[in-house]
């Protein structure tokens, strides 16, 4: 039986869907910039909830810069107060491209629920999607950016550069590590699950940051071993990022960064938005 | 509600002929033929991995068809996918919100994407917290809601601007009764308000409820099409079902009802059921008349019209729990 309070509730929700339902207009389909907008604040109120996203932004750098500093410093530069003037670009450069991967985590557990669907259903421009969660990365890459010279600095790192040599170096950083995204976002379009692309990317990552010039001077590596550390990415990255900060960048530098960033965002841009739209 | 919905329109809001979607060697759907007029309920009913989500994720756009065509409001699906995009609306079978943001936030979110402004986003969402009774979980997260509270803002959040023609996969799927009543009155009020609904289910009793038309779907191929009466008619007249008093009976009533009636005759987990699908009622009398001459003891007898779960076990031949005698 229902009671009378239970009929009386029924019936104002009934008349309430009706009114609600039957009450709207059809706004004018999104710009670019605003669909961008929404996302990017899907981004950031995920932060607000899922407080804990942001460790790999803020403890990682911590416990990657120490432990390398004092792990390193002393046996290959002798102490760890000059080791650090050349290695905190370096590892800068390593954790943030190393934290890139956790946007194609989320775009892959977006597509195992059914919000991907949905989004797919809406009549918005759709690279706005990722766009506005790439740009709230690149709010928490600069995070680790300033997380990790701030500790620099506590440590002795002093860079010759000056305060805009290490702006322009977290730029190169930030501009780097957006194009990079793409590539996760392809992998985790493709990818099964979670864990494959966790698997992956440090597959991927591992080689890239570790056989680049982020720890020692190539200058040591067999010859072979240099050819691959001088086209590699990273290094690329981290040449320019030192070269800022110790006010010595060159523009030959800052355009193999701009080009191998052009090129990622090229080729893995077009990539993600063709899987996202024609996934399954 | 008014039983007899159909309008005074010849538009229609699907027109498919041919779908075919292949995974691997897989046919998941194999040729789906499908009409469906503006302003009424469709229901796709079938057992699980019989086509139905595949079908509806092809017509929302979400997957291109291996072959076929599709027109979705005169517009052709192949091609203009932006314009059907702007008039549907899908709420898929799992979650489709963001878990992590509260209901607010979520229907904020959708409404931002609809085109609202951030003022009226906001007054939106709340005016549909507070239509789907969900204003005192606002502030929580989804995440955090019951089935039945969640099931009710996915749905709100498909009708942030109401479309029109909304696709629902498997909306009541692991609802409470309590529950499923409330998606079907929403349901039910969608369409008085104009809105075409496509949806899937497995429960007969959820389309002979709500569907106008009901196509049954099993291995990818539409195996029957029509109203729920038509589709019960369509395996004959009704359902006779005899109860004997005694087991030790059974055989020889068999005999008896096959003579007379010239069906094969059901025979389920309990012995003293008999049940047989009868074309001609006339013959019931005479059968029943024969029974008693036979002395043969029965507790109760009735003949009815079959459900729909009769119509699906027919159709798709999955006697599961019935052996034919």
């Amino acid at each position: 039986m229902i009671d009378s309070t239970e009929l009386r509730r029924q019936v104002t929700v009934d008349e309430r869907l009706q009114d609600a339902i039957s009450s709207t207009s059809r706004p004018k389909r999104p710009s670019a910039a605003s669909s961008t907008m929404v996302f990017a604040t899907r981004a950031l109120l995920r932060i607000r909830h899922v407080p804990e996203q942001m460790f790999d932004v803020t403890l990682f750098p911590i416990i990657f810069l120490l432990m390398f500093t004092y792990l390193f410093g002393g046996a290959i530069a002798g102490s760890t107060a000059d080791y650090l003037q050349f290695l905190l670009p370096g590892i800068l450069v390593m954790t943030v491209a190393q934290i890139t991967m956790y946007t194609g985590i989320d775009l892959n557990n977006d597509i195992r629920k059914g919000i991907f669907d949905r989004f797919r259903t809406l009549p918005i421009w759709l690279p706005s999607a990722l766009i506005g969660a790439l740009l709230v990365d690149v709010i928490r890459y600069s995070m680790a950016s300033f997380i990790m010279i701030g500790l620099g600095l506590a440590l002795g790192f002093r860079p010759e550069g000056g305060l805009s040599g290490v702006l322009m170096a977290i730029g190169m950083i930030l501009i780097f590590s957006f194009s990079l995204s793409w590539i996760w976002t392809t992998l985790g379009l493709i990818v099964r699950s979670e864990k494959s692309l966790m698997m992956l990317s440090f597959l991927v990552m591992m080689p890239l940051t570790f056989v680049s010039n982020v720890f020692v001077d190539p200058s040591t590596l067999p010859s072979w071993l240099q050819g691959f550390v001088e086209i590699n990415p990273i290094s690329i990255l981290a040449t320019a990022v030192r070269g800022f900060m110790h006010g010595t960048a060159t523009f030959e530098q800052v355009m193999w960064v701009l080009i191998v960033s052009l090129l990622f965002v090229a080729i893995f841009a077009p990539l993600t938005m063709y899987l996202y739209r024609n996934k399954k | 509600m008014d039983a007899n919905r159909t309008r005074e329109t010849n538009a229609w809001a699907i027109e498919a002929k041919g779908l075919v979607k292949v995974f691997g060697k897989h046919r998941a759907v194999d040729g789906v033929d499908l009409t469906i007029q503006e302003g009424t309920v469709y229901g796709f009913l079938g057992p699980n991995g019989a086509g139905k989500t595949t079908t509806i994720r092809m017509l929302a756009t979400l997957s291109k068809p291996d072959a076929g065509t599709a027109r979705i409001f005169g517009y052709d699906l192949a091609t203009e996918g932006d314009r059907i995009r702007s008039r549907i609306s899908l709420t898929g079978q799992y979650a489709s919100l963001d878990e992590d943001l509260t209901g607010l936030e979520n229907l904020v979110m959708m409404a931002g994407l609809m085109g609202y402004g951030r003022r009226e986003a906001k007054t939106r969402a709340k005016k549909l917290l507070a239509a789907f009774g969900l204003e005192d979980a606002a502030k929580r997260q989804v995440k955090n809601y019951s089935g039945g509270m969640r099931r009710r803002i996915d749905i709100a959040a498909s009708l942030v601007v109401t479309p029109d023609l909304l696709f629902l996969d498997e909306p009541t799927a692991g609802l409470d009764p309590r529950s499923r009543n409330q998606v079907w009155d929403i349901i039910r009020t969608l369409v008085a308000t104009g809105t075409t609904v496509l949806l899937t289910t497995q429960y007969l009793e959820e389309a002979d409820q709500l569907a106008d038309r009901i196509a049954v779907i099993n291995q990818g191929k539409i195996i029957a099409e029509g109203t729920s009466s038509e589709l019960k008619a369509s395996v004959g007249t009704g359902t006779l079902t005899v109860q004997l008093v005694n087991a030790e009976d059974r055989g020889r009533t068999i005999e008896l009802l096959k003579r007379k009636l010239g069906v094969g005759i059901h025979t389920g987990a309990d012995p003293t059921m008999l049940t047989a699908q009868v074309n001609d009622p006339s013959i019931v009398a005479e059968a029943l008349g024969d029974i008693a001459q036979e002395r043969i003891a029965i507790s109760d007898f009735s003949l009815g019209r079959p459900s729909l779960d009769e119509v699906f076990l027919t159709l798709t031949g999955h006697a599961a729990e019935t052996e034919n005698v």
